[in-house]
């Protein structure tokens, strides 16, 4: 094992120093270090999206990120994405159109989703399939997560 | 104040866990972590088929932080299997397929555990490696297992030699049957292993109490099957183990039997230390289970009106290492394989055969999914040769209502018809000559039906009334994602006329839960929702029985009231709340309320006088669901890909106690079973598996899936489902093939018999213009 460094994480508006390896991934530190385990391991080689969590406002696989590349970022996950304790847009539009089914790959598709309507104006629905296009849901068939986001974007406006 | 609340039963009421898993706080087994908790991993074979001679752990055991290494040596000589008693809980003096668990390592940290699990070395004295049935099935082919005719089994098997079971189903006389017909059209049809791909991987937790009793946290779909297996395999008394469940990141078969749990458990006794496993995305692929793949040949006999006199099915199943749910899924697919027609004589046989592959398993269907692309397709090849419309055919040769299924199980609700005619009407059917393709592509619809049961064996539900009048209702059944605890609060609360909230679900727990069999079989709405219904309806008959005590009246001429009170009919003044009678009950008299139902599925799958059966694993099985599936395809001339880029799925659901969650459950079979049409593919290299991660192993994507995907919802209520409600898990899945596949004839004219429906196999078939195989 290699020795643990002091790194110094900007993670949902809150600055945190842990000691992590240097090989360790994000997904490794939120999950294990900072006990922030909505992102989730599903393949932990950068296909499926289920660790998907945005840094610098950009969707990123935290399975495929270095902790140590992440310090002068702003990271995102899933339990900083309400604000005031208030759902976001897209969660609050998942939930009404029941989006959610067993929830393993929620966090990544709900982050991915954000990060689309942060980027667009006015995604049609093939905007919103490319933009999830990283995110695999076994459950779904993708039908009713697509049709939260476009609510979303009526939503927001 | 009388409290009006809509009907709860028949809304789209999000899931009950909806906002924990919105905000991340919904917590899977990876989630779950215990003070002083080990981390372990698995050591895998290298070989498909060897005694194992030896092992050396002893680099292993040197890894500072390394707490425990465990061979086939340390674990007690049980067997688990749900059929067959065939599987020790680790490889015990034999492996039998490459990849298989032959050691397990607890350590400090998975890193550790993982870099230690490579340094193991195990010794082992090879035998050919059997990859195939008709490898395993020659004369001389070594046993896979040489004690199989001692093992345990379940039902009345028929077996030997690499023959796990073999079944046969016959009604009628198929030589007369044939000998009559106009037209006979028989094929081969290959279906591909398909891997589940639950987003979550598979793992396990387990801790030792001070008195030596076993608490065991997993991704299952069933707390009992987990207890089951575990004991079985590690020579526990079942009460010595209490298995509980976190979230579940999705389950479709896969994690219904054991996985790491007995490894797991293991380690926990050998360490007196909580340990923790969770496969890596590879070795869920390599170690739990898939979809068999399929060889089928079937012959039917049809009259040139369109009648059908005979069918005949053969077929050959590549059981894996490990009986686990196989010869289930050979009963059924054969009792699957007449599919939802009137054909008089019909003669189905199958070989589930022993091999040095991963075992095969539960998925989605299980084996009807395979049975009906051949059988599907076929119906379309007679209706092209008879030149009659495949709709016409199908609606001409159908079951119908009062009908038996094959074998002669009672059907009490049929909605087919009614499918048929609505995704015809909803898809524009009879008008798609009228449609054109775009330039440099062929477009086609295709169609197929199917049915699914719903059922299986033990159910149960408790409802209790807490001392303020609020109910918690315990069924023990697993909700792996698709939404039943959120169907079964909807049925309670409906039940006693409370609003939803009023009542909260209890975790599954061995210990405090009723029995349930499990998540599987599409089951969970229909039998234990029947249970709920029971047990709340003891709920109410014990309210009333204080009731009429209280308000001094006969219990006949009370009624439940909405928002939690029974009153006495006609008089609203005179009523009493859920908690004054909770109070009376808790304290004064009678006792607390409790309602408690637990049931068996006990209608016949066979009828001896009008049919044959040999190794029939399920003589109860169900009740039946329809659904009739369309689908638009679009294929590009110059690459082959097809294209979904429509679908309409007319389901016969019975009553649809969450329509949303209806939909939710076929769109994704929808996308599952194009997936198993399109893309999905298993592929061995060898013994080894070549493609065990998301990169080489397709999914569909939301780019791959078309978005207009409709679900029509037909209620022919089931006379004894819980408000007419049957189950809607699996039947989605099973026509969506041979609907991709029919829709691939009508683009282009070709027909494909063998899955998964590649651009390159497609446009093979193109390309020679004809009948590809």
């Amino acid at each position: 094992m290699t020795e643990r460094i002091p790194i110094t994480l900007d993670v949902n508006r809150t600055v945190r120093t842990i000691a992590a390896h240097p090989g360790d991934t994000l997904l490794t530190t939120l999950r294990e270090d900072l006990g922030l385990t909505g992102a989730k391991r599903g393949c932990n080689q950068g296909v499926c999206g289920a660790c998907t969590v945005l840094i610098d406002g950009r969707p990123m696989r935290s399975c495929l990120s270095l902790s140590a590349n992440c310090t002068d970022a702003r990271i995102t996950t899933i339990e900083g994405l309400q604000s005031d304790g208030r759902l976001s847009p897209v969660q609050k539009a998942f939930a009404k159109l029941g989006a959610v089914q067993c929830g393993f790959c929620t966090s990544g598709m709900v982050l991915a989703a954000h990060a689309c309507l942060q980027s667009q104006a006015a995604p049609s629905a093939d905007d919103v399939r490319t933009a999830l296009a990283g995110n695999i849901c076994r459950c779904s068939g993708y039908k009713k997560i697509i049709d939260a986001v476009l609510f979303a974007v009526g939503d927001r406006s | 104040m009388s409290v009006a609340i809509a009907s709860v039963v028949g809304t789209s009421l999000p899931r009950l866990e909806t906002i924990e898993k919105l905000t991340g706080r919904a917590q899977y087994i990876a989630d779950l972590n215990r003070p002083g908790q080990l981390h372990a991993a698995i050591v895998q074979a290298t070989v498909a088929h060897a005694r194992i001679k030896g092992y050396d752990t002893a680099a292993a055991q040197a890894v500072p932080g390394v707490v425990a290494v465990l061979t086939g040596d340390d674990f007690p000589d049980g067997r688990m299997g749900a059929f067959i008693k065939d599987e020790p809980p680790i490889a015990k003096g034999k492996v039998r397929y490459l990849g298989e668990p032959v050691a397990c390592v607890a350590a400090i940290d998975e890193a550790t555990a993982r870099k230690a699990a490579r340094l193991v070395r195990v010794d082992y004295e090879e035998l050919p490696a059997l990859l195939s049935p008709e490898a395993a099935l020659e004369p001389g082919a070594p046993a896979i297992h040489e004690d199989l005719a001692s093992y345990f089994k379940v039902w009345p098997a028929v077996c030997g030699g690499n023959v796990a079971s073999e079944t046969e189903l016959a009604e009628g006389d198929v030589a007369r049957g044939f000998a009559a017909a106009d037209l006979i059209v028989e094929n081969i049809y290959e279906t591909s292993p398909q891997a589940h791909v639950a987003i979550e991987p598979c793992g396990a937790l387990a801790e030792v109490d001070p008195a030596g009793r076993v608490t065991l946290w997993s991704a299952n779909q069933s707390v009992f099957r987990v207890q089951a297996n575990v004991c079985e395999s590690l020579l526990l008394p079942m009460s010595k183990l209490r298995s509980l469940t976190p979230r579940i990141g999705g389950g479709f078969g896969n994690k219904m039997e054991a996985h790491v749990q007995p490894m797991v458990v293991m380690l926990a006794l050998r360490t007196g230390r909580p340990v923790k496993m969770i496969l890596s995305r590879e070795e869920d692929f390599e170690t739990v289970r898939a979809r068999h793949p399929f060889k089928i040949r079937m012959k039917t006999g049809a009259m040139r009106d369109g009648t059908l006199v005979a069918r005949e099915v053969e077929v050959l199943l590549d059981c894996g290492a490990y009986g686990d749910d196989s010869p289930g899924v050979l009963g059924y697919s054969l009792l699957m394989a007449r599919g939802p027609y009137r054909i008089p004589n019909v003669r189905c046989h199958g070989k589930l055969v022993y091999t040095n592959k991963l075992r095969f398993g539960a998925f989605r269907g299980f084996g009807n999914p395979q049975v009906s692309f051949a059988g599907e397709t076929q119906i379309d090849e007679i209706a092209a040769k008879l030149g009659i419309d495949p709709v016409e055919l199908r609606l001409k040769i159908l079951t119908q209502p009062g009908d038996r299924w094959f074998c002669g199980g009672e059907v009490a609700s049929n909605g087919l018809g009614e499918c048929i005619a609505k995704a015809r009407s909803a898809s524009n059917w009879d008008r798609r000559r009228e449609r054109k393709s775009a330039k440099g592509k062929r477009r086609g619809l295709g169609l197929a039906i199917g049915a699914h049961i719903s059922g299986l064996l033990g159910t149960g539900a408790i409802v209790r009334v807490l001392e303020d009048g609020s109910i918690v209702l315990n069924t023990g059944a697993v909700d792996i994602g698709q939404g039943s605890d959120t169907v079964l609060v909807q049925m309670c609360a409906e039940a006693l006329k409370v609003p939803v909230e009023t009542v909260s679900l209890a975790s599954p727990d061995t210990d405090g839960s009723p029995y349930t069999w499990g998540t599987t079989a599409s089951r969970v709405t229909y039998t234990t929702g029947r249970a709920v219904v029971a047990a709340a309806g003891e709920v109410e008959k014990q309210l009333k029985q204080h009731a009429c005590e209280m308000l001094e009246c006969a219990v006949d001429d009370l009624e439940l009231r909405p928002g939690g009170k029974v009153g006495i009919k006609g008089v609203p003044a005179k009523e009493a709340s859920f908690l004054h009678i909770s109070l009376r009950a808790h304290w004064r008299a009678g006792g607390p309320i409790v309602g408690h139902n637990s049931w068996v599925f006990n209608k016949p799958t066979l009828d001896p006088k009008r049919a044959v059966a040999r190794g029939l694993p399920f003589p109860q099985i169900g009740v039946y669901s329809f659904v009739c599936t369309i689908a638009d395809v679009e294929i590009d001339e110059a690459s082959g890909k097809v294209d979904v880029v429509e679908a309409w799925a007319a389901v016969d659901v019975g009553r649809a106690i969450n329509p949303g969650s209806v939909e939710g459950q076929m769109e994704g079979s929808f996308v599952q079973g194009m997936g198993f049409a399109l893309c999905e593919a298993m592929v061995w290299d060898g013994a080894r598996l070549a493609n065990p991660t998301l990169m080489d192993y397709k999914v569909p994507t939301a780019l791959d899936a078309p978005h207009a995907i409709h679900t029509i919802i037909v209620e022919a209520a089931e006379p004894d489902g819980p408000f007419g409600a049957k189950g809607v898990g699996e039947v989605g899945i099973n026509p969506v093939a041979a609907a991709i596949a029919n829709a691939v004839t009508d683009a282009a004219g070709i027909r494909l018999r063998q899955l998964p429906m590649t651009p390159e196999r497609v446009l093979d078939a193109m390309l020679e213009g004809g009948h590809a195989n």
